[in-house]
C-alpha cells in the first residue's frame, strides 16, 4: 500500500497516513493537483499557515521505466495566486517513489520564524531536525554539508531566496553526481517551502521499490517504450537531444524568427550561434576536462539531455545550459557570451532561482534602465544581489511582474504574473494561447505547440497561422496533464507523437503499475479532468477571463521579422476551456 | 545565377563546405533551382532533412530559391 508522509509545522509533527481512498492510483500532478483542490483553501495566502506544499512521483517513477525520474511539487502559488505544479527530473524523484511514498506534504507554519529544519525521511516515517546552521545557505554548500552528516541520501532544499520569501524562488534536487541542479523551478513554490522553515528535505536512497499490478505487462510496455525512444532522431542516442542538448532549439527558433530578443522586442538574435547546442557541444569538447554532453538528470535516462559546463580550463563552471537559461540569460538580454550565462545559472542554482523568471526580470530591469541590453557584468550583479536581499535584490527577485510595476516598464512578457519563456507569441501563435490559458500562467511546458509549430513532430501547423491553434493548444494542454502525472518526462512525448508502438508501451507501462486499462482517449479525458480542477481552483482564488489575457503591448507592436501581433481574439482564447 | 546565403544546423553541420563550425555561407545556384536541388548540391541526403526555412519562413523541398534567400536546413531537433 502506498502511504503519504505529513509534516505539520505549526505542531512539528510528522506523521504516516493511510491516503483516502480517492486518491488510489494518482500520482504526480493530478494526485498535487486533486489535492490542493481538496485541502488547500483558494483564498489562503501562499506564503501562509494555510498553504500546502505537497510533492507527489508520477506513477511510474522509481521504476526501470525509461526516462521517468520526475517528481511534481505543488501548491498555491506565491507568483501566479493560482494552483501550481512544477516538475522536475532528479534522483530525489526516485527515492521518494521506492520508499514507497505516494505523497509528502508540508503544511502548517512553525511558531519560530528565524528557525530552519531539515526533514529526514526513510520508509518508517521522518523526523524533523533543527538545523539553524543551513540558514542563508547556498543551495551548493546546503547539499554538501547535507551528504556530509547524512551519507547516502537524495535531498532537496530552498535556496536562500525561498528563505526570503521571494516570488522567484524555485525548490532544488540534486542530480545523480549530487549537483544542486534539478528544479521545481516555476511559479514560487521554493518561497512557500522556506515560509515553512523547512530548508532541506534528505530521503533514504534503496527503499524497497514501487509495487507493480502487473509487472509482465509492465516489461512489454517497457520494451516497447525503450525501443521508441533509441529510434526516434531527436530522442535516441546521438540524436539531437543527446548531442547538444535542449539549447539545439537557439538556431531553429532564431530561424523561425520565434526567439525573444531584448525582452520580447524582436523574435530574432543576430548572435544566436555564439549561445547555440550546437557551439556549446563544440566547446565542451574543446574546452575538455570536466565538461560533457550528453549528462542524464536521473538514472535511467535514454535521452540524456542534459549536459555540465566547463571553465575555460577544463573545471566544472556548471550544470546545465539548457535551452531555457541560455535563451532567458542569453538572447533575451541581448547577451552572447556562454561563460557569463553559465556563471548566471550557477547563481540562480545556488541563490535557489527559477531561471527563466530570473531571465525575463533582468529583461525587464535592462527595459527600466537597471543595466544596459548586452552588460552582463551588470546582469551578474543584479543577480547577486537577489542574495543580498537588498531591497532592490527583493524587487527583482519577486519577479518580472513586479520589476516591471517598481520600474514604471509597460513591456512586461508576463501572464497571470509568470514571465514568458523561449517562445515568442507573435511568431508562434499556438504557444501564445497555451501561454495565455494555461491554469499555470505562461507556461510553455503546459502545452507545449512547438512540436508540431516549429519541429514538425506530431505532424506540422504553419506558426504564423491563428487557424486552430485554441484546439491544438486544448489537446497538447490535456495530454500533457497525463504526462505530468505519469512520471515520464515530457520529453518522452517527441518520440511518441510519432510512434504508435512507443505510445502504446507507454500506457502499457502505466496499466503495468496502476492495474487500470488506460486507453488513448483516457490520456485525454483524465488530462481534461486534471485541468478542470485547477481551473476550478483558480476561479476560486479569484482569477477571472480577464487573468488569460496577452500583455497588451504584444496587441499592439508588431513585432520583427514577422512584423506581427498577437491576433487570437479574447473570445477566442475563451473557447479553450468549452468542453 | 541567384546568390543565396545557407546555413546548416545540428548533424547537418558535418555537410557545412567550410567545416562544421564554419556558419553561414554564400552560394551561387541555377535559377528556378529548388531546396531539393540545393540538398543534392551540398550532398546532404533528403532523407536527413526535416525543417527548412527560408528568410524566417518554413519552406517545402519543392520551394524555388530567389536572389537574396538565406536558407537555414535542420535535421529532427526538439528540446524545452
Amino acid at each position: 500500500m502506498k502511504k503519504w508522509l505529513r509534516v505539520d509545522m505549526s505542531a512539528l509533527e510528522v506523521r504516516q497516513e493511510q491516503p483516502a481512498e480517492k486518491y488510489a492510483g494518482k500520482g504526480g500532478r493530478w494526485l498535487t493537483s486533486q489535492f490542493i483542490n481538496e485541502e488547500v483553501d483558494p483564498g489562503c495566502h501562499p506564503l501562509g499557515e494555510n498553504n500546502k506544499l505537497i510533492f507527489a512521483p508520477g506513477f511510474v517513477t522509481g521504476t526501470s521505466a525509461p526516462s521517468s525520474g520526475r517528481i511534481s511539487a505543488g501548491g498555491k502559488s506565491p507568483l501566479t495566486g493560482g494552483i501550481k505544479e512544477s516538475n522536475a527530473g532528479t534522483p530525489f524523484a526516485q527515492s521518494l517513489a521506492r520508499l514507497g511514498y505516494q505523497a509528502l506534504i508540508l503544511e502548517g507554519l512553525p511558531a519560530d520564524k528565524e528557525q530552519r529544519y531539515v526533514l529526514r525521511v526513510n520508509s518508517e516515517g521522518g523526523e524533523l531536525i533543527s538545523a539553524p546552521e543551513l540558514k542563508g545557505l547556498g543551495m551548493y554548500d546546503t547539499i554538501t554539508r547535507l551528504r556530509e552528516q547524512y551519507g547516502d541520501v537524495d535531498i532537496c532544499g530552498t535556496g536562500p531566496a525561498g528563505e526570503m520569501k521571494m516570488a522567484m524562488a524555485g525548490i532544488c534536487y540534486n542530480d545523480p553526481e549530487y549537483r544542486a541542479s534539478r528544479y521545481s523551478g516555476r511559479g514560487g513554490l521554493g518561497a512557500t517551502m522556506g515560509s515553512k522553515g523547512v530548508k532541506a528535505i534528505v530521503i533514504e536512497r534503496d527503499g524497497p521499490g514501487v509495487e507493480m499490478a502487473d509487472s509482465d505487462l509492465f516489461k512489454i510496455g517497457q520494451r516497447k517504450l525503450a525501443e521508441a525512444l533509441r529510434n526516434h532522431d531527436v530522442t535516441k542516442p546521438g540524436g539531437a537531444l543527446n548531442s547538444f542538448g535542449t539549447a539545439v532549439l537557439i538556431n531553429i527558433l532564431n530561424q523561425a524568427g520565434g526567439l525573444p530578443f531584448r525582452n520580447f522586442r524582436s523574435g530574432v538574435f543576430d548572435e544566436a550561434e555564439a549561445i547555440a547546442g550546437e557551439t556549446i557541444a563544440d566547446e565542451v569538447k574543446k574546452r575538455g576536462g570536466e565538461g560533457m554532453m550528453g549528462h542524464s538528470c536521473s538514472p535511467g535516462c535514454v535521452i540524456r539531455c542534459s549536459n555540465v559546463w566547463p571553465r575555460k580550463d577544463g573545471t566544472e563552471h556548471v550544470s546545465c545550459i539548457e535551452y531555457e537559461s541560455d535563451w532567458s540569460l542569453g538572447a533575451n538580454l541581448d547577451i552572447d557570451d556562454l561563460d557569463a550565462i553559465a556563471e548566471m545559472i550557477y547563481i540562480c542554482n545556488d541563490l535557489g532561482l527559477d531561471t527563466i523568471e530570473a531571465g525575463v526580470t533582468l529583461g525587464v530591469a535592462m527595459e527600466g534602465g537597471l543595466a544596459e541590453f548586452g552588460d552582463s557584468e551588470k546582469a551578474i550583479d543584479l543577480l547577486r544581489e537577489v542574495g543580498r536581499g537588498t531591497p532592490l535584490g527583493r524587487i527583482i527577485g519577486n519577479g518580472a511582474g513586479l520589476t516591471g510595476k517598481a520600474l514604471g516598464v509597460t513591456r512586461v512578457p508576463v501572464v497571470k504574473n509568470q514571465g514568458m519563456p523561449a517562445y515568442e507569441p507573435r511568431s508562434v501563435k499556438g504557444i501564445g494561447v497555451t501561454y495565455i490559458t494555461s491554469t499555470m500562467g505562461a507556461d510553455h511546458t503546459a502545452g507545449y505547440t512547438i512540436a508540431p509549430e516549429i519541429l514538425s513532430v506530431g505532424g506540422e501547423s504553419d506558426p504564423l497561422d491563428p487557424q486552430g491553434k485554441v484546439e491544438l493548444s486544448r489537446d497538447f494542454q490535456a495530454t500533457t496533464a497525463f504526462v505530468d502525472s505519469s512520471g515520464y518526462c515530457l520529453f518522452i512525448t517527441f518520440a511518441l507523437l510519432d510512434s504508435e508502438s512507443g505510445f502504446e508501451g507507454m500506457l502499457e507501462t502505466v496499466n503495468g503499475v496502476l492495474g487500470t486499462s488506460y486507453t488513448g482517449d483516457d490520456v485525454l479525458d483524465i488530462g481534461k479532468k486534471i485541468l478542470k480542477m485547477e481551473r476550478k481552483f483558480n476561479e476560486a482564488a479569484g482569477l477571472t477571463r480577464a487573468d488569460d489575457r496577452i500583455p497588451e503591448f504584444m496587441r499592439r507592436e508588431k513585432l520583427p521579422p514577422h512584423d506581427r501581433v498577437f491576433e487570437i481574439t479574447d473570445d477566442e482564447l475563451d473557447q479553450l476551456w468549452d468542453f | 545565377m541567384a546568390q543565396i546565403k545557407v546555413n546548416l544546423f545540428a548533424n547537418l553541420r558535418r555537410f557545412n563546405p567550410g567545416g562544421p563550425e564554419a556558419g553561414e555561407f554564400p552560394l551561387e545556384v541555377e535559377e528556378g533551382s529548388t531546396l531539393s536541388d540545393l540538398f543534392r548540391e551540398l550532398g546532404v541526403p533528403k532523407e536527413e532533412v526535416k525543417i527548412v526555412f527560408v528568410n524566417n519562413l518554413r519552406r517545402q523541398k519543392d520551394y524555388v530559391l530567389q536572389e537574396g534567400d538565406r536558407v537555414g536546413i535542420f535535421p529532427p531537433v526538439a528540446g524545452g
